[in-house]
């Protein structure tokens, strides 16, 4: 628990008060912490389990459960590509490939220069504007192959 | 809740309405092949599909075990359909275990085996991956295995029922799907309190004790002085491990059965039990006099003290600081009884037969160990570990004789010794000496039912010596919790707590025979909620047929305390006796 800073205690107790008088919070708290602190790794989970009485081990469990939450940092920018029924007729597993040639990075690994995490995501309900990729909430229809390098190079200029 | 009128394989019954399929057909004479414990709610997933069955009024099979009857509902167990299904889901299970079971020592206690027999599984129909495994094995206690592991969750729901701890969850998604401690991490680097309540309710090998018999095993073969000593609760399970019906006191066959494996001395704990009862009350009383840490809690329950240790390390001097029952009479094998009879310690070597898991941890402490570092015990078997020790050497059980503990030197004990064994146990036998010190002559009835019964929760208040005292009994670490919160308050109302960590007492320890009423077909329909009372009374007949019942009354433990330790509480009863606690264990490592 001591591997946590005062900043970040600070911000992880400020999250688990504002669902103080919440019956089940659990889902409330780490959806939280996951935008704003990034990630919940297991000393996180020690905090949110002392302040509402649930334990680490079905914490864990949520965490691990749901892609959404992630045990490790994730980049600036957070790519998901859907691989869901529709999207994946539409060859979004060619999309994802080239996302992940053009990155050097997995699905669900993050860059080396921490800009960018690569998600697979099960259906995201796009269906209608398959393959859907989405980019910290931006999302992107239609996407084909050849527009992945622009995508890409549209959130490095930003950077630059 | 009204009967209703049901049918199975076309036989009408009236049944209770709310029961799920599986409960109704149990009490029609149906035991439908399950991996369920028949017990509300532990293991109510749903999800492994072994159950299945027909049922009119629904689409498709059904999960006996979640399904409710409904009246006029016809079910069909033995139905061609419903025969297959179940077939085909244990045979999904078998699909991705790990089947060592000629090996397994969970072999004659696995219920998955056992549906595998009933629903008549072939071999290898479903091949492919497996889902990558965890194997613990750091902890002295228990052994978790997720190769094994069918994801029925009933150690989860057991872990937070009894403590409201649930150190054990699901981790990870789908096929990943692994059960154990946050973050895949070993018991040892949980806050887990070693009770071993997950493995007694596990159907498979997934969560076992670590076995200890290779020790025992191996200090025999060196020639060492083996002695053997027994805790209480033992004797009111061990008759189980050999078909016996729950509740069958085996006190003197289990003597002989120790004899016969070549124990140098086979004693009885009950000894250190009252050993305890003399260091334990004479500290009461000293804190009552001399304005001392009040309530004391009683120190006996392993996991208790790991409880106490990780969660309430500010709380650790209302501890008692007597050594528990087992490890005051290991002390004592090593210190009087070696001089005695002139053995050097070293060439002693204690086993203590335990109901409890914990027990295993706990004879590792530093603490419990004397100034040249020599344990105090040596190595910690379970009720279920004796019962293999036995089977392994060919002895037959039920046709032994009945035949006494050794009885020299430190080989009688009393009744009060006898009942540790159960919630409550610990504080009659207390109350039996601490109203003899504090009114100069023994309790008339002799026995204090008022802290009698299996409740998690009991309280007493007692006129002694002119005062009143309050009691609190508790067991299961969920009843303890709001205990210890009102101690941290400094609101605690009570003088003397006894607390046990296993609902019931020690009893139903972690390390007592397994009640699987799937593999029970003798016992009652509820033997669930029975067990733990019919275990119980065979203490407490135990107890009545004692010629002594109180600790202060064992001749040989005046004879102890006369000739060699001095006085209750005194400088070498201190120095063999009494032990410290950890008041800085991490919860996560």
């Amino acid at each position: 628990m001591a591997k946590l800073n005062g900043a970040a205690l600070a911000q992880i107790n400020a999250i688990c008060d504002r669902y103080a008088d919440t019956k089940t919070p659990l889902m409330m708290i780490l959806s939280d912490i996951q935008r704003e602190y990034g990630y919940i790794p297991i000393e996180v989970q020690e905090i949110v389990s002392e302040r509402t009485g649930i334990s680490v081990a079905e914490i864990y469990g949520v965490v691990t459960f749901y892609s959404f939450f992630s045990l490790t940092p994730k980049g600036k920018y957070v790519i998901g590509c859907c691989l869901g029924t529709a999207c994946y007729v539409k060859d979004a597993q060619k999309v994802i490939d080239k996302f992940s040639d053009e990155l050097k990075i997995a699905p669900g690994q993050t860059s080396d220069d921490g800009l960018f995490t690569l998600d697979a995501l099960r259906c995201i309900g796009a269906c209608g504007i398959a393959p859907a990729v989405t980019i910290n909430g931006t999302v992107y229809p239609k996407v084909t192959v050849d527009q992945v390098p622009e995508i890409i190079a549209s959130y490095r200029s930003q950077e630059a | 809740m009204g009967l209703i009128d049901i049918k199975i394989e076309g036989q009408p019954y009236k049944v209770e309405e709310g029961l799920t399929i599986l409960e109704a057909a149990r009490q029609c004479g149906y035991d439908i092949p399950s991996l369920c414990t028949f017990n509300h709610g532990e293991c109510s997933l749903g999800s492994c599909r072994v159950c299945l069955v027909e049922a009119t009024g629904a689409r498709g099979l059904v999960a006996s075990c979640v399904y409710p009857v409904a009246p006029g509902m016809e079910i069909k167990i033995s139905s061609p359909k419903a025969v297959k299904a179940r077939r085909t889901s244990v045979e999904l299970l078998l699909s991705n275990h790990n089947q060592n079971c000629q090996q397994c020592r969970k072999n004659d206690n696995c219920e998955l085996l056992n549906v595998a027999k009933l629903t008549g599984a072939r071999e290898n129909v479903f091949q492919g991956e497996k889902t990558p495994t965890t194997l613990d094995e750091v902890t002295p206690s228990i052994v978790r295995d997720t190769s094994k592991c069918v994801l029925c969750g009933r150690c989860i729901a057991r872990c937070k029922a009894a403590h409201g701890l649930s150190v054990l969850g699901f981790e990870n998604r789908g096929f990943s799907t692994i059960v154990g401690p946050a973050g895949n991490k070993s018991f040892a680097d949980s806050p887990c309190l070693l009770c071993g309540q997950c493995v007694s309710v596990c159907p498979t090998g997934a969560l076992m004790e670590k076995s200890e018999i290779w020790k025992i095993d191996q200090a025999m073969a060196e020639g060492k002085h083996v002695i053997v000593q027994t805790a209480p609760a033992v004797r009111a399970s061990l008759g189980e491990e050999f078909g016996m019906p729950i509740g069958t006191p085996v006190t003197g066959k289990m003597a002989a059965a120790l004899r016969r494996l070549g124990f140098a001395k086979v004693y009885d704990t009950n000894f250190g039990a009252d050993l305890t009862i003399m260091e334990e009350a004479s500290e009461l009383l000293s804190r009552i006099k001399n304005n001392g840490t009040l309530p004391m809690l009683t120190s006996c329950s392993p996991g208790w003290v790991n409880y106490a240790e990780y969660y309430y390390g500010d709380c650790l001097d209302h501890l008692s600081t007597c050594k528990s029952p087992h490890e005051m009479e290991g002390a004592i094998l090593k210190s009087y009884y070696a001089e005695w009879n002139h053995i050097d310690p070293k060439d002693i070597f204690v086993v203590s037969v335990m109901p409890c898991t914990a027990k295993k941890f706990e004879k590792e402490r530093p603490a419990l160990a004397n100034e040249a570092g020599l344990p105090d015990v040596d190595a910690v078997i379970t009720t279920r570990e004796l019962g293999d020790l036995i089977k392994r050497s060919g002895i037959n059980f039920a046709k032994l004789p009945d035949e006494d503990f050794d009885q020299d030197l430190v080989g009688t004990y009393t009744g009060a010794g006898v009942i540790f064994g159960v919630t409550g146990g610990v504080m009659e036998a207390a109350l039996r000496s601490a109203y003899f010190a504090l009114e100069g002559k023994e309790y008339g009835p002799i026995n204090f039912t008022e802290v009698r019964g299996l409740q998690g929760l009991k309280e007493a208040t007692l006129t002694m010596g002119g005062k009143e005292i309050k009691v609190a009994i508790a067991s299961g670490m969920v009843n303890v919790k709001p205990i210890m919160d009102d101690i941290r308050a400094g609101k605690s109302p009570y003088t003397f707590i006894e607390v046990m960590c296993c609902p019931g007492g020690c009893i139903a320890g972690g390390g007592q025979s397994y009640v699987k009423p799937a593999l029970l077909p003798n016992e009652d329909l509820n033997i669930l909620d029975t067990y733990k009372e019919k275990r119980a009374a065979a203490l407490y007949s135990e107890d009545e047929r004692q010629a002594y019942r109180q600790s202060h009354n064992n001749p040989q433990i005046q004879h102890l305390y006369s000739g060699y330790l001095g006085v209750p509480n005194g400088h070498k009863a201190h120095k063999l006796l009494h032990t410290t606690y950890q008041s800085d264990r991490v919860r996560f490592k």
